[in-house]
């Protein structure tokens, strides 16, 4: 239903489908109720419209019983209505917000005012997202500069993208075709260009796309190789436990921290103690890590967390 | 004159006929007194802005914090905290001296408010030019050396935006009082009349209570230890 | 023009408006109702300002290059249009202007608690709207009335700390009026007006001053932080120095959503009066509409959060927000059912106030329905910041708010003036602005749902045809903005002079002449009965 109508997008994923039913949903409430309310003026209007110039209206019946029943009526019903709208909505969002655990990891930063997108497997793209169809991609997402939001109309999906800290986006594309990207925030003069294109090919065609693109080295390389050249393997070692925690494995792993909390190990976990190694320091070991703050740009940080990411254990999966 | 006729003569100016949108003297001064209160509200959401940031920030990173106030003088903290307690003794009194239509305990004790405000704003100048000179003044001279510096910036901000709203509003006070030190001294007020001096009271305890409030959050924060 | 017979009558010999002639009687005034007057003069001059904002920016969304403004002037259009029209025109003024002049005549009393904080709170209003006028010769401000951080405290080239500090000073002017119509109403009540014989406008107004003076302090916090971290790199909102700029959207959407009711509680409050005038019938349920007014103003403070759905909020938050964000709609349906049960069996005039007030009742539930489709999370997602946000707000902020205002000034415009409008002229604005409002904001919905972002002046080709339609309808609201301007100033020489009572209604405010005298009242009412009290059939010799 709706599809490619001209007042409806298009959809592009199955949340785009669910998102829809819910709006549907909520668009025949309000059609509902807002025809109800016009209706009921005409009718009333007209029905009891004044006659003479001195005529009065009937007094309403004073706090009875029935006009309670009403007011309470009319405030239950729609309570009700609204409770399942959020209801609905709550469990749409939270599927929203949760990427299934076998997607690929892309990554994307925003700046003014353009969209730089890097693949794992090294490709690199300026506001352009070449993705296969039926596979589920997550993009982790910052800003190298003012608030951004990633927004795909088709999909139905959005996230602000923030200097600072990582934003995430899930989406599954189900259906071949071009589809649009814009920037859903306000971000300075270029705002209405900084758009771009979601590309979904059949598999075998995004494996060409991949191959034939000149691409970069995957960033999990460049992160090993920025975790020799930056020092880190200095201490973040296994012969050097004592000094420094050992990364293998720490990957979406729960930490013990020194005062007592116990955080997730992600992706801002990580940028985090990079820059700022001493807001989190682990239960058992010295605050001795020095901050790297200036001394690794965006793109280097998500190339770290890649490399870490990798650092699985020994006949892990 | 003698004083006491000139005491009596005042006296008597002081039976002011209410403005003309109220009925009464009496609900002149009930009026005034709600204005009071209602504006006293607003100043309290006004630095409740601040405290909330204070809360998030602290929350998010305690330690910062604690290095932040122990670079606060906490000798110097305690000293204000006891000038401004002080300050609200002789400003309950000057209300007290006014509703008793004692001209000049009233001069007195508002003259003792003022310059136990005044002291309290002279120690926090001082503070301030300290924390100057050792580079704690959030801005480009911001300088700290030591683990969690970005955090501790976040915490001078507080300082300085929390305690220098709070010694704007006492400059103020301090100037409210010296107009109410001159209407006291030429005998505008006495039983009939001293609602200005009950509100002045009603905003210089309010300035004094956010200090009450200020002073643990930002002096004594881990000092337990 | 043709009037009925009992609208007209002879003017008073003396009141408000002769009692006192030249410059200085006006800019020195405490009398409330002149400094109703001086607002109306200012806020229908920012209103003009930012209407010409938004004739400009129509014209440039008609076509889907950006071929009339460069980004960067596009960028100050749109944010002084929201700058002008939320914080010197709608914020005041319904409060301002019908909120000066009613508030002490419907309590009974001479004046409001304050006179001259009431003046004062005049010129700071003018004060603070001067510098952002100053702003806007200048060069204006790009960062949208939002003003998020980083971009307005790094990255923007624009007068920001200017604009922020004539925010910050109209803010003060809000407070003050605020602080005074609560006072006025708890301390000023005529003997025998108990709080459940007031007119529900008063109720309105009370609950819309709780929310200026526990919301407004904060939004000015919020701007002095802003203009601090701006001048001096303070870093409490720069996450490069340790800051969080979301803390920036908390502290903004704090103020920012209770003010959107703000906007709206007093535009009820004249849809509860001109209800039951024109049906000439007690108002249904008021106690719930009392009640409710009380209620939006607390759950106002409860769902700022909503705006931040995608944010970077904890999604747990977020549904906590959605949840509270769907409760506060229910006050607000209470009210809607409540206005339409009162036709039942009233005695219903469509003159103008009314058929304002009846396009309210219908516009402001298709606005507040979208709105709790905004609330709804998987809603949301998809449609913030996008047109769909824009239709909403419009829907009730000009399809409510601004027919409210205008019902309210047609309503009462014989008691403030002492002129009766041209009734003919007054019906066709009203359709033209209702139908021009539809044609422009209708497609809005269209246009967010299909994806087309806000604050975008470049679009996709696509989009074009609705934003015609937008453009074109703008014309037509333009058109019918203009024609009340035109027949008020009219009215003000060649209308005839309106009787103490022209509609035939009950109110305190009818029980004095028009215009009223300087003291409202030749005595101090005394109050015996309930608002809207209507005679019964037969008895209605009083009423007319």
């Amino acid at each position: 239903m709706f599809e490619n109508a001209p007042l409806f997008p298009e959809r592009a994923s199955a949340i785009a489908r669910q998102v829809d039913h819910l709006f549907l949903f909520a668009l025949g409430g309000a059609a509902f109720f807002s025809i109800l309310i016009a209706v009921l003026i005409f009718y009333l209007g007209i029905r009891y419209r004044r006659r003479s110039p001195s005529e009065v209206g009937r007094p309403p019946a004073e706090h009875s019983r029935s006009t309670t029943i009403l007011e309470a009526t009319w405030s239950l019903v729609p309570l009700g209505l609204l409770t399942i709208l959020f209801v609905w909505g709550a469990r749409l969002y939270f599927v929203i917000a949760r990427p299934p655990a076998n997607a690929s990891e892309l990554q994307v930063i925003g700046k003014q005012w353009m969209w730089k997108i890097q693949h794992p497997e090294g490709n690199r793209e300026i506001n352009e997202l070449h993705v296969p169809v039926g596979r589920p991609i997550r993009l982790t997402l910052t800003s190298e500069d003012v608030i951004h939001s990633f927004f795909l109309p088709e999909f139905r999906i959005k996230t602000d993208v923030l200097p600072g800290r990582y934003s995430s986006l899930w989406f599954e594309a189900d259906r071949i075709g071009t589809y649009h990207l814009f920037c859903a925030q306000y971000c300075g003069a270029e705002h209405s260009r900084m758009t771009g294109r979601v590309v979904v090919m059949e598999p075998h065609d995004y494996q060409s796309w991949l191959a034939g693109e000149k691409r970069g080295r995957p960033p999990a390389e460049s992160g090993a190789a920025l975790f020799v050249s930056k020092a880190c393997v200095t201490c973040h070692r296994p012969d050097t436990a004592a000094r420094a925690p050992v990364l293998t494995g720490l990957f979406g792993r729960r930490v013990a921290l020194q005062d007592g909390r116990s955080i997730v190990a992600d992706e801002g976990y990580i940028r985090e103690s990079i820059l700022n190694p001493q807001a989190k320091i682990v239960a058992g070991y010295q605050p001795i890590m020095p901050t790297f703050q200036g001394q690794v740009g965006e793109e280097e940080l998500l190339q770290l967390i890649d490399y870490v990411k990798t650092l699985k254990p020994q006949g892990g999966s | 004159m003698s004083s006491e006729a000139a005491a009596a003569a005042a006296a008597r100016h002081a039976t002011t006929a209410p403005a003309h949108q109220f009925d009464s003297t009496a609900q002149q001064r009930e009026t005034a007194s709600l204005g009071m209160w209602v504006f006293l509200v607003t100043e309290m959401m006004f630095f409740g802005g601040l405290f909330l940031a204070y809360v998030v920030y602290r929350a998010a990173y305690p330690r910062a914090f604690v290095l932040g106030s122990h670079e606060l003088d906490i000798v110097l903290g305690t000293t204000n905290t006891a000038v401004l307690i002080a300050s609200s003794l002789t400003m309950a009194l000057a209300v007290r001296s006014a509703q008793l239509g004692r001209r000049r305990g009233l001069v007195t004790f508002l003259v003792l408010t003022m310059i136990l405000g005044s002291v309290f704003l002279g120690i926090k100048a001082y503070e301030y030019h300290h924390k100057y000179v050792e580079g704690f003044v959030p801005g480009p001279y911001f300088h700290y050396v030591g683990a969690e510096e970005p955090h501790v910036r976040i915490f001078f901000c507080l300082y300085f935006g929390l305690t220098g709203l709070h010694a704007l509003h006492m400059i103020i006070g301090v100037g409210v009082l010296a107009v109410m030190l001159v209407m006291g001294a030429r005998g505008r007020f006495g039983p009939n009349y001293y609602n200005p001096i009950e509100c002045s009271g009603l905003y210089w305890h309010f300035v004094d209570i956010v200090w009450i409030f200020l002073f643990p959050l930002l002096y004594l924060v881990g000092r337990h230890t | 023009m043709a009037v009925r017979p009992a609208e007209t009558g002879p003017p008073p010999k003396t009141h408000y408006l002769n009692a006192g002639y030249g410059i200085k009687s006006w800019l020195l005034t405490t009398d409330h109702k002149r400094i109703a007057i001086l607002y109306l003069i200012s806020v229908t001059f920012f209103f003009a300002i930012g209407g010409l904002m938004a004739v400009l920016i129509r014209m440039e969304l008609a076509t889907p290059e950006g071929d009339l403004f460069q980004s960067d002037t596009y960028n100050r259009l749109f944010t002084m249009h929201g700058i002008m029209m939320i914080f010197f025109f709608l914020i005041p003024s319904i409060p301002a202007v019908l909120g000066n002049f009613l508030v002490p005549i419907m309590v009974g009393a001479r004046d409001l608690a304050f006179p001259r904080l009431n003046l004062m709170s005049w010129y700071i209003f003018n004060l603070g709207g001067l510098f952002t006028i100053w702003a806007l010769l200048h060069g204006g401000v790009d960062t949208g009335w939002t003003f998020y951080t980083p971009y307005s405290t790094r990255y923007a080239n624009s007068h920001v700390i200017a604009t922020g500090l004539g925010i910050f000073i109209a803010g003060f002017s809000s407070i003050l009026t605020g602080l005074n119509f609560v006072v006025t109403i708890h301390r000023m009540r005529a003997p025998g007006l108990t709080w459940f014989r007031l007119p529900l406008f008063i109720w309105a107004m009370y609950a819309t001053s709780l929310i200026i003076i526990l919301g407004t302090p904060v939004l000015a916090v919020t701007l002095l932080l802003l203009v601090a971290e701006r001048l001096f790199r303070i870093g409490i909102f720069d996450a490069s120095l340790g800051g969080d700029p979301l803390l920036f959207q908390h502290l903004f959407w704090f103020y920012s959503h209770p003010a959107v009711y703000i906007m709206i509680l007093p535009a009820m409050g004249v849809v509860s009066e001109i209800v039951p005038a024109f049906a000439r019938k007690k108002i249904f349920g008021y106690r719930f509409i009392a009640y409710s007014s009380l209620g939006l103003a607390v759950l106002s403070f409860l769902v700022w959060a909503h705006h931040m759905f995608v944010a970077g909020m904890s999604i747990y938050a977020a549904a906590v927000f959605s949840a509270l964000s769907m409760l506060v709609a229910v006050p607000s349906a209470v009210k809607v059912f409540n206005w339409t049960a009162t036709l039942y069996q009233g005695s219903v005039s469509w003159e103008t106030p009314m058929l304002y007030a009846l396009g309210f009742i219908g516009l402001f539930t298709m606005g507040g329905l979208t709105g709790v489709m905004l609330a709804s999370l998987g809603i949301d997602v998809h449609v913030h910041d996008t047109y769909f946000i824009i239709a909403h707000f419009h829907y009730i902020m000009v399809g409510g708010a601004i027919m409210g205002y205008l019902g309210g000034l047609h309503y009462w415009w014989p008691k403030i003036t002492g002129k009766l409008y041209p009734r003919f002229w007054s019906r066709i604005s009203a359709m033209v602005i209702f139908i021009g409002f539809n044609v422009t904001f209708f497609p809005q919905f269209i246009l967010g749902y299909l994806g087309m972002p806000r604050r975008y002046h470049v679009y996709p080709p696509e989009f074009q045809v609705l934003n015609v339609m937008s453009s074109a309808g703008a014309t037509i609201l333009g058109v019918g903005y203009l024609i009340p301007l035109i027949y008020f100033i009219w009215s003000m020489r060649y209308g005839p002079h309106a009787s103490e009572n022209p509609w035939g209604v009950v109110g305190l405010e009818w029980e004095t002449t028009s215009p009223p005298p300087t003291d409202n009242f030749e005595e101090t009412p005394v109050v015996t009965t309930g608002p809207y009290e209507y005679p019964q059939a037969g008895e209605v010799a009083g009423v007319l």
